[in-house]
């Protein structure tokens, strides 16, 4: 140490280490007490807590700490416990059924707490998280079912989806009228604004709505029915419903018709099991458009 | 034009012409065999940057300049500054570019829509590219500019070498540019904080080891009999983020010709590997240097002596064997054993009094002047910094306890703390430094210390708003997540707690959107320094040379 350039700091009266560094120097202060001993007390609580819990690594093994703490058994042990504590209502669940659910209070409130997660962690995506959808995605609120909005309808495509890939899946694919050509340009406004007339939207002025009658009936009926309210069985939406899965307008309904979009909802029953998915059901269904 | 006599080219130009000319002809081999465009491009860039080197290299010889710029003149260290001010107008380029990338995903996350629907500009690759823009092309071109300057300084002496410190800043920053634009491009080695891949890694270990020469040789050379403490946490920085880099990174490309790479380390040991090192690039990046800047920057601007030589070796030993072990924090609750977790989280606690060492000398040594605190906001704001500094390393052991962090570990509050950290630390203390070193270097006085304060309050504002709003984002989005009913189900769906944070989000980001103004007010405030035309000569007491006796 260069102990001869020490100095006293007139400020604060403490002595300089006696170094000096483009004009900076340092006091020779000792260790803040406070600081020290809180430092220490830190130290002494570690080796306090290595000494009860798991902590050191050894050659093969490592100090279990005589508390012998093991984080995996106790998660294990309270996922375990929660497991058994929800089976016994899962169990009731299991084997009620759908109906059943709805009419017990105490079924109803434990699938409806069960649902409503279910819901939110793997429906709300694409349906939203008040269930009403989006362009593409039905809105589960309203009256229009395009696969039927009782129990077991809604149950049935829950587990096994649309255009899902699923063996049981529901399956519907409506035919491109526009691409394939099937109907001319011509034939495509006629029956699109005939639609859209039905649907209350204003069709186009120049369109033959007669000829676009006969087109429906040809083409559409099979599927959307007579009166174009849809039929289940064929998965043919309801045209008259107040709110459609694509753009509902007269350009939407070309669009469609020309080159339509097919939506895909998963199959759940594998990856949710019957529990959740019966659930899930009872939660939809009541959330104001169930039949 | 008198040309001066030819002259042989220096070991040091020859070496480091070869070297680049190597790295040319690597490169275009490498883009023209590969069929990955993104390597294509990258390789590309090096070549350009590579031969540009080489060109001026060459230019400098030809145009005869002296063979070594002189040790001294008239007995004064001839300093080196060339590098020192490129790297620090560099650092307030990335450090504007890092915020306002910051500033777009936090409006990412409040507005999704802005996320544009396309690859190059989603959230996932947003986000590495903000937080390296600021860590590694703000932070980065701060310590080393800084550390440049302040090793010379304190050192008494002139760098070693008249290419290597360019190869260094210059080299750092091509490097920034591959890793950044590989983000975009979608190259990524998915290592949080060590995205880029193996070529950029490689890139920027041989920059790193030219950094520790320059450095090391600055010591070497030093006409101090002490090394002062600023350097001794330079030298921890430097040593130890390039241990963690090499062994983080440690992986095998799929060929010389493919972005493409794997990591040597599987499973649960390359994620104690991943936060031994991210921890401790906030312990030894972070952290370390820039305790550096702060034990140079605040008594030079203080103009008082450091508070404690005893506390500044004893926080420093302690702070760097402890720091290293406190990585297991961050993988609680995890797939890594117990014991490990505990071991973590405990070197976690001991870490607080080391970390506030740190904090205690920067504060003390303001006694006996704090009355300039309230004249000078450059000084203000490194304070304040160091109090930032104080309240998140009491943080970060709070939130490494188990019980702790079982609510805080993947939430918002860990967003906080870390940006408690980011902006009132790091960001501050660079503040403060690039304030004192742009007119110090250019010999110029600051342009307008109001300015300086409007930066002040305005950033404050923001870093207060942004940590405030992830504090109670990310403590109700942790309570969110595990309230359970009375049925045993969870009470929240994960996107009922997303759609919650939606208003801290826009607070968040009106935060740092306020903390990027600040940061614009500076970037002119510097310009306005260096191109006024009044030099400074009252702060000569600073700027000036101290002879020693």
């Amino acid at each position: 140490m260069a102990d001869h350039n020490k100095e006293v700091d007139q400020i604060t009266g403490v002595e300089t280490t006696g170094h000096e560094w483009d004009g900076l120097k340092e006091l020779n202060n000792p260790l803040p007490k406070w600081w020290l001993y809180i430092f220490y007390g830190c130290i002494v609580w570690a080796i306090g807590y290595w000494v009860l819990m798991p902590s050191w690594p050894l050659v093969s093994d490592y100090t279990k700490g005589v508390l012998g703490s093991s984080q995996r058994a106790e998660a294990t042990a309270e996922f375990q416990a929660a497991q058994a504590e929800r089976a016994k209502m899962g169990e009731k669940l299991m084997q009620a059924s759908l109906q059943e659910i709805e009419d017990t209070p105490e079924l109803l409130e434990f699938a409806m707490a069960q649902g409503k997660i279910a819901f939110g962690d793997n429906c709300a995506p694409c349906h939203g998280t008040s269930a009403t959808g989006a362009l593409g995605y039905p809105n589960l609120q309203d009256d229009a079912w395009i696969w039927g909005g009782s129990l077991d309808d809604i149950n049935y495509t829950i587990s096994y989806g649309i255009r899902s890939g699923n063996d049981d899946e529901r399956y519907a694919e409506m035919s491109a009228f526009g691409r394939d050509e099937i109907l001319s340009k011509e034939e495509i406004v006629n029956v699109s604004s005939y639609v859209a007339k039905i649907a209350g939207i204003d069709p186009d002025p120049k369109a033959d709505l007669d000829a676009g009658a006969v087109l429906f009936e040809e083409n559409c009926a099979a599927c959307h029915g007579e009166d174009a309210k849809g039929l289940r069985d064929a998965g043919g939406p309801d045209l008259t419903a107040p709110n459609y899965l694509y753009k509902r307008s007269l350009e939407g309904i070309e669009a469609q018709v020309t080159s339509p979009k097919h939506g895909v909802m998963p199959a759940w029953i594998d990856r949710l099991g019957e529990t959740t998915v019966k659930s899930l059901a009872v939660y939809v269904h009541s959330l104001g458009g169930g039949e | 034009m008198v040309k001066q006599k030819a002259r042989y080219l220096t070991l040091e130009e020859g070496g480091f012409a070869t070297l680049l000319l190597a790295t040319v002809v690597l490169c275009l081999i490498i883009a023209g065999r590969t069929f990955d465009q993104v390597l294509a491009f990258h390789a590309g860039v090096v070549a350009v940057a590579s031969a540009v080197g080489a060109f001026y290299i060459f230019r400098r010889y030809f145009d005869g300049e002296k063979l070594r710029a002189p040790l001294e003149i008239d007995g004064k260290p001839n300093y080196n500054f060339g590098p020192v001010k490129v790297g620090a107008w560099l650092s307030v380029f990335w450090g504007i570019a890092g915020f306002l990338v910051g500033l777009i995903i936090a409006l990412q996350l409040a507005y999704p829509v802005l996320n544009l629907d396309l690859p190059w500009t989603s959230f996932g690759r947003m986000r590495p590219l903000h937080t390296s823009a600021v860590i590694f092309a703000f932070g980065g071109n701060v310590l080393i500019a800084s550390s440049f300057y302040v090793v010379q300084r304190t050192c008494r002496a002139r760098m070693p070498g008249e290419i290597l410190p360019w190869l260094v800043v210059l080299g750092y920053n091509v490097f920034i540019v591959i890793a950044g634009t590989g983000y975009l491009l979608g190259v990524t080695q998915g290592k949080e904080y060590a995205e880029p891949e193996w070529y950029a890694d490689w890139l920027l270990t041989i920059v790193w080891v030219f950094y520790l020469f320059a450095f090391l040789g600055t010591i070497w050379r030093r006409r101090e009999p002490h090394i002062y403490v600023a350097n001794w946490f330079y030298l921890a920085f430097i040593v130890t983020i390039a241990v963690l880099h090499i062994f983080n990174n440690a992986s095998l490309p799929v060929s010389l010709f493919s972005t493409k790479s794997y990591i040597v380390w599987a499973g649960v040991q390359d994620a104690m590997v991943q936060w031994w090192y991210g921890h401790n690039a906030v312990g030894f990046f972070l952290t370390a240097g820039f305790l550096a800047i702060m034990y140079y920057f605040i008594p030079k601007r203080a103009e008082r002596p450091v508070y404690s030589y005893r506390l500044s070796i004893v926080h420093f030993w302690a702070l760097i064997f402890i720091y290293i072990w406190a990585g297991p924090h961050h993988l609680h609750y995890t797939a890594l054993p117990q014991w490990a977790s505990t071991l973590g989280m405990t070197f976690s606690i001991i870490l607080w009094m080391p970390s506030w060492g740190g904090m205690i000398n920067g504060l003390m040594t303001l006694s006996g002047a704090w009355d300039k605190m309230r004249t000078d906001p450059v000084l203000r704001m490194m304070v304040v910094s160091v109090a930032f500094y104080g309240m998140s390393t009491f943080e970060g052991p709070v939130m490494s306890i188990r019980e702790v962090n079982g609510l805080s570990h993947y939430t918002d509050w860990t967003i906080g703390h870390v940006h408690a950290g980011a902006l009132g630390w790091v960001g501050y203390i660079s503040f403060g430094a690039l304030y004192c070193l742009i007119p110090w270097l250019y010999n110029k006085k600051l342009y307008s210390l109001r300015l300086v304060n409007a930066h002040f309050w305005v950033s404050t504002l923001g870093i207060v708003l942004y940590i405030c709003a992830m504090w109670v984002s990310g403590i109700m989005q942790g309570l969110m997540w595990r309230a359970y009913d009375s049925l045993g189900f969870l009470e929240y769906s994960f996107i009922e707690t997303v759609d919650a944070m939606h208003p801290f989000y826009v607070i968040r980001a009106l935060g740092g959107g306020m903390f990027l103004l600040g940061a614009l007010f500076m970037a002119y405030n510097l310009i306005m320094t260096v191109r006024s035309k009044e030099s400074e000569e009252t702060v000569a007491d600073t700027s000036g040379l101290v002879a020693a006796e």
